[in-house]
């Protein structure tokens, strides 16, 4: 392996490129290696700009879930198709990616969320997924150690998985770097001005200067700060969102487990450790902040527990072993960002992903890719077009926003 | 040591995977904690990171100025979820808590938290 084979804080940039990826995360990662693998010679000289470290923002941070169970079937179509990508994935980046195939299991406890799991099912069933209902008893038969007294119906996808998140980061970049992309670390980019033919200037925290053509803003969570440097007001904002893992213990939980009621969220890592969140509201008066804040807290840790042991009772004697945040992407309708920006057309969103990019990212990886280097469109990508909150457009609500 | 070597107990993460990091031209302990996974089992890097950081500054990859630990993960100490689901949220619970803590009533929750630490 040759020195700085996952980029580095001295890896050469071109002074002018074809294409600037800000943001060394899954999703500007999983398009750069797309681009030099499906479509070599497409766009000429590609580099990904990352401010940190490569896993060090929602690409590191996250639970790794990886679920078809969606409300619309656009959504459904998506995952199909990244959990089908991830199958290959790790031959095909050389790394182990941990992925398992446990399936998703979603609970529900109210009325209005039986409703739900049976309007997915049937939506499911369109597309062409697997998902079926199951009763309570039916669940208990897949995970023992519920408690399934308060269940009325459950929502089952045997191909949902898990993976480990941070070496999807690492092979992507790996893999990219190998087919030609530069990949500097430790980096920001401190100023983008539009150039006259389109392009942008682009200044680096190290006072280098370069010229891009077209610029990709993947900095998820910390896109807005790019963004309202160029005055582009999209409604995306940061969330903070916990998470913890516990100690790890023998292999008995296949699937990841959503309780509908609560959002909370758990499943077993191969690594053994329960991995677990829960949808949790800001405090009330919090003035909604476009920084990224991360840190932890107790009212997540006690927040949690009372949701976990309530749905899996054993959990009351299993302990958290470390618990952190990263930071979500809210769009404001639950669907992505993915284009040309409102007057800025050679600078590209991939933001707004609103807690579920890592999912996405290797069908958007592709996509994003496929549209880049020959003008192919898809639905998604209509649909996630960033300038629809200023057109006005009829905006529809994703119904499974979990965590 | 030999490649074989253990530098993280708890993770089986051994010299030949950090070597694997320092040859991709990883030199911080944060970057080579999230390509190993080395620190992230119970111990927390109280084990490994000094081997790690000694490793670093023995080869020439970092100065021990320039050298920082990964983020300390809370909890402190190993808490039982049973224990921790007796503390309130102040915003959207106020009842008290032992009745959300304990549903069916059949045990003190804060009893694991006076447990000796397991081993």
């Amino acid at each position: 392996m040759s020195t700085a084979s996952l980029g580095s804080r001295d890896a050469k940039l071109p002074d002018e490129l074809d294409l600037l990826i800000i943001g060394g995360g899954v999703m500007g990662l999983s398009i750069a290696y797309n681009l030099a693998r499906n479509h070599p010679g497409a766009l000429g000289r590609v580099a990904v700009v990352e401010r940190s470290y490569l896993v060090s923002g929602a690409s590191g941070r996250n639970g790794g879930g990886l679920r078809m169970q969606w409300g619309d079937a656009g959504n459904v179509a998506l995952m199909r198709e990244s959990i089908e990508l991830c199958r290959h994935l790790a031959q095909e980046l050389g790394i182990n990616l941990w992925f398992r195939q446990g399936g998703y299991l979603f609970l529900a406890r109210t009325e209005s969320g039986e409703r739900r799991l049976h309007r997915n099912v049937a939506v499911h069933e369109q597309v062409g997924v697997p998902t079926r209902l199951l009763a309570a008893r039916e669940a208990l038969e897949l995970v023992p150690q519920l408690d399934v007294s308060e269940v009325r119906v459950a929502a089952y996808n045997p191909e949902d998985g898990v993976v480990f998140p941070w070496p999807f980061v690492w092979g992507y970049a790996a893999r990219a770097i190998a087919h030609g992309v530069a990949i500097r670390t430790h980096t920001s980019v401190d100023a983008l001005e539009p150039d006259a033919d389109g392009g942008y200037r682009v200044t680096l925290s190290t006072g280098e200067r370069l010229r891009a053509a077209r610029v990709i803003n993947a900095t998820g969570a910390w896109s807005v700060g790019i963004n309202r440097g160029l005055g582009i007001e999209l409604p995306n904002h940061p969330h903070r969102h916990e998470i913890l893992s516990s100690e790890p213990l023998k292999p008995f939980l296949d699937p990841l487990v959503v309780d509908l009621e609560t959002g909370l969220y758990f499943s077993q890592s191969t690594r053994g450790e329960i991995v677990t969140g829960i949808t949790l509201p800001d405090p009330p008066g919090l003035v909604a902040s476009h920084e990224v804040e991360l840190g932890s807290t107790l009212r997540f840790l006690s927040n949690v527990s009372r949701a976990l042991i309530r749905v899996m009772p054993i959990a009351r004697h299993l302990k958290p072993l470390r618990q952190w945040s990263g930071p979500y992407d809210i769009s404001p309708d639950g669907d992505a960002m993915v284009g040309p920006s409102p007057d800025h057309p050679q600078l590209i969103q991939v933001c707004g992903f609103t807690g579920h990019g890592f999912m996405m990212a290797p069908a958007v990886g592709r996509m994003v890719a496929r549209w880049l280097a020959t003008g192919e469109s898809h639905p998604m990508l209509e649909r996630w077009d960033p300038c629809r909150f200023r057109d006005g457009r009829q905006l529809r609500r994703e119904d499974m926003i979990i965590g | 040591m030999s490649e074989r070597t253990f530098v993280c107990r708890c993770e089986d993460v051994t010299v030949s995977e950090l070597e694997h990091a320092f040859a991709a031209g990883l030199t911080t302990i944060e970057e080579v904690k999230r390509y190993t996974g080395f620190g992230t089992g119970p111990c927390q890097g109280k084990e490994c990171m000094a081997a790690l950081a000694r490793e670093l500054v023995r080869r020439g990859l970092a100065t021990p100025a320039a050298l920082r630990p990964f983020t300390a993960r809370p909890p402190a100490e190993p808490v039982s979820f049973g224990a921790l689901a007796a503390a309130p949220d102040p915003y959207v619970d106020p009842l008290p808590s032992r009745l959300h803590a304990d549903p069916l009533g059949d045990a003190d929750p804060l009893a694991d938290a006076q447990e000796p630490p397991s081993t």
